[in-house]
């Protein structure tokens, strides 16, 4: 009787905790909240799959996510995207990150390039503490987040004569990239911090009104870009230097060269050699988006 | 000596008048973040900076404008306040970037550097732009009993100035024109509003200034 009685308590156990974990792993489960002073921030998890979300009722879908128990794993498309500057300038010494997310990005060069200098600029404070806290971004010797926006700050980079080799723009405010980074003055001031060597990764969404106007940009401070889409991402990433592109073939031999050392991160770097091009998809008469012209959010809306 | 309780051009004249002052105090405010962010960014600090000091000019100009409406008021300098904000907007369209760049370059936080350039940028014309209201309110007041109604009216006015055009410059003003477009069309109406004041007293009260004066003791 009393064996039975404890069977049923270890059977009744079992199945509350088989419950609770099922549950777990169906829906998410907010772990983390937080109102900033610039957003909403949200830190869910489903299983081990653990994301970063701002402005979660207003739907906004830029957002992290990290694998708790394959931390490598870069699980977004458009972060194993920003690696294919790499093509570019294969052996980054001075990186500078705009905008820190859950710090997947940073923390995949810190690993590839332990020796590299990387500096990450954040504009919001509690996304830097929220980084460290559930996203196990840490700073290094070599690796320094900094709150500033990151406007001024490669401004102020400019008129100090620092130069960084590779360098992501990935900003983004509630709805879109700030209208102050979308600029032709600002491209021109990131030119200011760029070498002969030196790498630019922007990453940008492929839909909206607003491609066409970026696009322009770009290319009227660049001359020429990869346009780089994913047929499963809605980002376009935009990787250009300040001499002309190299041929195809060098980005194979480069891809070559690299894959092995990427392929724990998931950045199938060979793939990506087709999938950059040059061709003019967007409309060159739109306006080209300076200081002066910049509704960055109200073209994304159109 | 207590000055008698006169309107000299008429009040239907004056409203719109404090309307645009109204809708130019918040195009020029609203602008004021896409001025700054090239230098000091687009951070909650720098919205504060530009509030702040906007805030501050215009209970500034309030008190002096409440000041010189209680000295012979008189629709010429009541003119002379949209010039002074018009050619003191100037700056904020020619010499935006020579202002800001010193600024940047010795303050490096900023929060201050956004505090010092809005007050150099923005608190003069916004300052002249406060003592359009209560200078409003003197001339069109013209008994003791309706000064209330009056004010209130003006308030009213000035404030749907405000609201449209804040809601003007960033749902489509921004869309259709270049930042400085919009200023020199802030401007312009601003010079405008002289002019129609100007012709208004011209009309009413002749050429001679001093008539004016002469109509108030009269009235």
């Amino acid at each position: 009787m009393r064996n039975k009685l404890k069977l049923l308590i270890a059977q009744f156990t079992l199945l509350l905790l088989v419950a609770l974990t099922g549950a777990g792993l169906v829906s998410a489960e907010t772990i983390h909240e937080e109102k900033s002073k610039y957003r909403d921030i949200t830190v869910t998890q489903v299983g081990d799959r653990r994301c970063l979300l701002f402005n979660v009722h207003r739907g906004d879908r830029n957002q992290t996510c990290m694998l708790v128990n394959d931390r490598d794993n870069l699980v977004f498309d458009y972060t194993r995207m920003s690696f294919a500057g790499l093509l570019l300038n294969g052996d980054p010494q001075n990186i500078l990150v705009i905008g820190l997310g859950g710090g997947s990005i940073p923390m995949a060069f810190s690993d590839l390039y332990p020796q590299a200098k990387i500096d990450v600029i954040e504009v919001d404070e509690a996304v830097v503490r929220v980084a460290k806290e559930f996203f196990y971004f840490e700073e290094t010797d070599n690796m320094t987040a900094i709150v500033d926006d990151g406007r001024p700050f490669i401004k102020r980079a400019g008129l100090r004569g620092i130069k960084y080799d590779y360098i992501v723009l990935d900003a983004f405010s509630g709805d879109y990239i700030p209208e102050h980074m979308l600029t032709r003055e600002f491209l021109e001031e990131v030119k200011k911090i760029m070498t002969d060597d030196s790498v630019l990764v922007a990453n940008t969404f492929s839909t909206s009104r607003l491609y066409d106007h970026e696009s322009v940009t770009y290319q009227r401070a660049f001359n020429e870009f990869f346009n780089f889409k994913l047929p499963s991402s809605g980002n376009r990433i935009i990787i250009t230097q300040l001499d002309p592109l190299p041929p195809r073939g060098e980005l194979v031999t480069e891809a070559r060269r690299l894959a092995e050392s990427l392929g724990k991160y998931g950045v199938p770097l060979l793939d990506y050699t087709r999938r950059l091009s040059t061709t003019v998809d967007w409309d060159m008469s739109r306006r080209e988006l300076t200081d002066q012209y910049s509704p960055g959010n109200l073209l994304q809306a159109q | 000596m207590k000055q008698p309780l006169a309107s000299v051009i008429p009040n239907f004249v004056i409203a719109p008048m404090a309307f645009i002052s109204g809708a130019c105090v918040m195009t020029i405010e609203m602008l004021g973040a896409r001025i700054l962010s090239p230098y000091f960014g687009g951070s909650l600090s720098v919205w504060g900076s530009i509030i702040t000091i906007f805030m501050l000019a215009l209970s500034v100009g309030y008190l002096i404008g409440g000041r010189l409406s209680s000295r012979s008021p008189n629709p010429v300098t009541y003119a002379c306040f949209f010039i002074g904000a018009a050619v003191f907007s100037l700056p904020v369209i020619l010499l935006a970037d020579a202002i800001m760049e010193p600024i940047f370059l010795t303050i490096i936080d900023p929060r201050y550097g956004s505090l010092v350039a809005s007050v150099l940028l923005f608190f003069i014309p916004t300052a002249i732009l406060g003592m359009i209201s209560p200078y409003s309110v003197r001339l069109m007041v013209s008994s003791e009993e309706d000064s209330g109604r009056m004010a209130g009216l003006l308030f009213f006015v000035s404030t749907v100035g405000s609201a449209l055009g804040t809601l003007g410059t960033s749902f489509y003003f921004v869309l259709w024109w270049e930042v400085n477009e919009i200023l020199w069309g802030a401007t312009a109406s601003l010079i405008l509003a002289a002019g129609i004041i100007l012709v208004t007293n011209y009309l009413v009260n002749g050429p001679n200034l001093k008539r004016t004066q002469r109509h108030e003791k009269q009235a």
